[in-house]
């Protein structure tokens, strides 16, 4: 008998998630959709002056990738629960944390980063100021984990509901508060000319914080809604 | 099998006193048993009684409301139990947009293989040779079923734990759980399977374990009480 | 330890803890309204005007108590989740799912009293400064335990997943008071000092604190009242809540109707 490795078993399972995110690569597109529609709705309902929309660019596109991430969490345990893989996850020999870990990397890098990628393009709907074009990217990177990490700790205690979706904004959205705070902060504070490194280091220190601590918490949780 | 040895080993899952309530109803139990290492269990019973309850609490899954379960001799745990135990539930824990042999390749590369097997060779041990192609979804419920067992088989581990393995199952599919079974009692390995009673596990001398609806032993509850006492709303209410 | 853990094995029993709640409920009941009349009698009529915003700021004797008790009952909340998580006990589970409502309904009054203490103030009902969006932040973390609770249908498990919310909630409390205070300063102007560090009348601070000690008298003897309802929904079948059933039912037969 031979009993597989813990690394071979994190492979196995970005492998996997991998695949499955390919045969269903349709549903990819729709968080990026998600975001640009709202990014859209903003110059329709304030007008399109310029100077408006720059001033408040930044944080828009902010809302917009936080809204969308929201949107895509569901996704990250209900058809793992639903077809029975998650029980198998739980009882598999290997830290839990560590698969779960695995689980919120494949499921950032799918959503997550391609919401990055248009992040530019969303700016420039917004006239994004000139000192933004890379900044407000580079901020998403720090942020958009730490809010999939979180994200993922609170998707965990709703797992197996029915209808999740407005209880599971209700329990995300206080806990996204300082993330978006600081993040939307980094760039409005660049715009106005004012030093910006501080919250980035701040955003910095949580994701460390997080990447440690999240998949914990998230397995813990896991069990408490498995039970 | 060779029954005068068994009781000389230690036991590889004691239950004692086991019970699970669910807002305080009881759902089986209290129930006493032992398994043996080469040993086949069917868990008896009719809807509702609790089987797969049974199943989720022996597998580390849920814990016991009150009660022990041991492990050869030492209280359960999820990591003590995990790398032993292989559980066949009502959902296949497959991935339908995935074909069968990639779903046994993650399940080979999640829990390890057992020695002598490949994902292939389980495949075709279950008779789905052929099939290995082709995405779970557009697979009927028996053949779903039957990947499922392959990943059991697959697993390097002991005890199955299998909720009810023969539904949705034809004869032949019956005939083939029990010979898979059968060759893992000879290889000293033992299962705990359910059913509710239609179809049994017939080879060799299979004890079983009669599983009684917890609804049976439950006392009156509060509401009835006040009722039988008192006019006909409850004052608690 | 050894008598301290039997100590609390004893109290922590569903029926003794529900006899001697039941004690206790109806004496912070009165207490708390005594001391709470009597702070309110103070902090209303006797103590003077304030110099610089005349009458309007005697709102504080129920703004401030109310804010204090918001963070009280999040922390009581977090400390009992945190026993009932890490040594299963079920007394602990209802305390803190007991607490929530009354936390949340306590900040929600510091909420609304701001509110209106700022319309004479700010000349507005709502300032985005960094206490009152603290609070905010505060009545959804609230709202969301409260919901995880109500929205699993097996009631221990949804105390351990709610209060597991709460215990990562107290981890994002102090983050978002740093991180709203950060923001207050990046967002310059809008910052309005209610109750600046400024030295405080003896006669306004009496009433004040007399408040607090009242609000949370009142607070505990809720949280039992409700912990003891908690408990007989909980133990519904088991025989002590039989008892009580019972002898509730002879003494009154029918007297209520649900």
């Amino acid at each position: 008998m031979k009993a597989g490795s813990t690394l071979g078993a994190c492979a196995a399972l970005v492998r996997r998630d991998l695949t499955l995110v390919w045969r269903r690569r349709g549903d990819a597109a729709n968080p990026i959709l998600f975001a640009l529609i709202v990014v859209a709705l903003f110059p329709l309902a304030i007008g399109p002056e310029p100077e408006q929309l720059r001033r408040i660019a930044a944080g828009v596109v902010f809302v917009a990738v936080l809204l969308a991430g929201l949107l895509a969490l569901d996704t990250l345990f209900r058809g793992d629960h639903e077809d029975g893989s998650l029980e198998q996850l739980v009882l598999s020999p290997h830290p839990l944390s560590l698969m779960l870990a695995c689980k919120i990397a494949v499921h950032w890098l799918t959503t997550s980063l391609p919401l990055i990628l248009v992040a530019p393009l969303l700016g420039e709907l917004m006239h994004v100021d000139a000192t933004l074009r890379w900044l407000l990217p580079a901020t998403l990177l720090l942020a958009t984990p730490l809010l999939s990490l979180i994200g993922a700790v609170c998707v965990a205690l709703t797992v197996g509901m029915h209808r999740s979706g407005m209880l599971l904004a209700l329990l995300v959205l206080p806990l996204y508060v300082p993330v978006l705070i600081f993040g939307a902060g980094a760039c409005n504070a660049a715009q106005a000319g004012l030093p910006f490194l501080a919250p980035l280091l701040w955003l910095g220190a949580a994701l460390v914080l997080a990447l440690v601590l999240a998949p914990l918490a998230c397995a813990a949780a896991l069990r408490i809604s498995l039970s | 099998m060779p029954n005068s040895d068994l009781h000389e080993r230690p036991a590889l899952l004691q239950a004692r006193a086991l019970t699970f309530a669910r807002n305080d109803e009881p759902v089986f139990g209290p129930l006493d048993f032992v398994l043996h290492g080469g040993e086949v269990v069917l868990i008896e019973g009719d809807n509702g009684a609790g089987k797969t309850t049974l199943l989720r609490v022996l597998s580390g899954l849920l814990a016991p409301t009150s009660g022990e379960i041991t492990l050869r001799g030492e209280p359960l745990t999820l990591a003590r139990l995990s790398p032993q135990v292989a559980l066949l539930s009502h959902q296949s824990g497959l991935k339908r947009e995935l074909t069968a042999i990639e779903n046994l390749r993650f399940a080979a590369g999640l829990l390890g293989v057992r020695s002598g097997l490949s994902p292939t060779s389980a495949l075709a041990g279950v008779g789905l040779d052929g099939y290995a192609d082709v995405p779970v979804r557009q697979l009927s419920a028996g053949q779903r079923k039957r990947v499922a067992l392959a990943r059991v088989l697959l697993a390097p581990v002991g005890l199955w734990l299998l909720d009810e393995p023969y539904a949705n199952l034809d004869l032949e599919g019956i005939r083939l759980v029990n010979r898979l079974l059968e060759n893992h009692a000879n290889r000293g390995g033992s299962a705990l399977i359910t059913s509710h009673g239609a179809y049994a596990y017939t080879s060799g001398t299979p004890r079983r374990i009669p599983l009684r609806p917890g609804a049976a032993n439950r006392q009156p509850g509060i509401d009835n009480l006040l009722n039988a006492g008192a006019e006909p709303s409850g004052a608690m209410q | 330890m050894n008598a301290l853990t039997l100590w609390f094995h004893r109290i922590g029993s569903p029926p003794t803890f529900h006899r001697i709640a039941g004690v206790l409920v109806p004496w912070c009941y009165a207490i708390g309204f005594v001391l709470g009349a009597i702070a309110l009698y103070g902090g209303l009529v006797l103590a003077p005007a304030d110099y610089q915003q005349g009458e309007a700021y005697r709102i504080i004797f129920v703004h401030v108590p109310c804010a204090w008790m918001g963070l009280f009952a999040y922390f009581f909340m977090a400390a009992n989740a945190f026993i009932a998580l890490v040594w299963r006990i079920k007394l602990s589970e209802v305390l803190a799912m007991a607490s929530a409502p009354i936390g949340a309904a306590f900040t929600f009054i510091t909420l609304v009293t701001g509110s209106l203490w700022g319309k004479p103030m700010w000349g507005t009902w709502w300032s985005w400064d960094a206490r009152m969006t603290s609070e905010l932040v505060l009545l959804f973390l609230y709202l969301g335990v409260i919901g995880l609770y109500h929205a699993i249908e097996d009631h221990r498990q949804a105390a351990r997943a709610a209060g597991f919310l709460a215990l990562v909630g107290i981890v994002n409390i102090p983050i978002v008071h740093f991180s709203v205070n950060w923001w207050n300063t990046l967002h310059q102007g809008q910052t309005v000092r209610l109750l600046g560090p400024s030295k405080i009348d003896s006669d306004m601070l009496w009433p004040l604190l007399l408040m607090a000690l009242a609000t949370h008298v009142w607070f505990f003897g809720s949280v039992l009242a409700r912990t003891r309802i908690g408990l007989l929904e909980l133990d519904g079948g088991k025989d002590w809540v039989r008892a009580i059933a019972l002898a509730e039912g002879t003494r009154a037969p029918g007297a209520t109707h649900g």
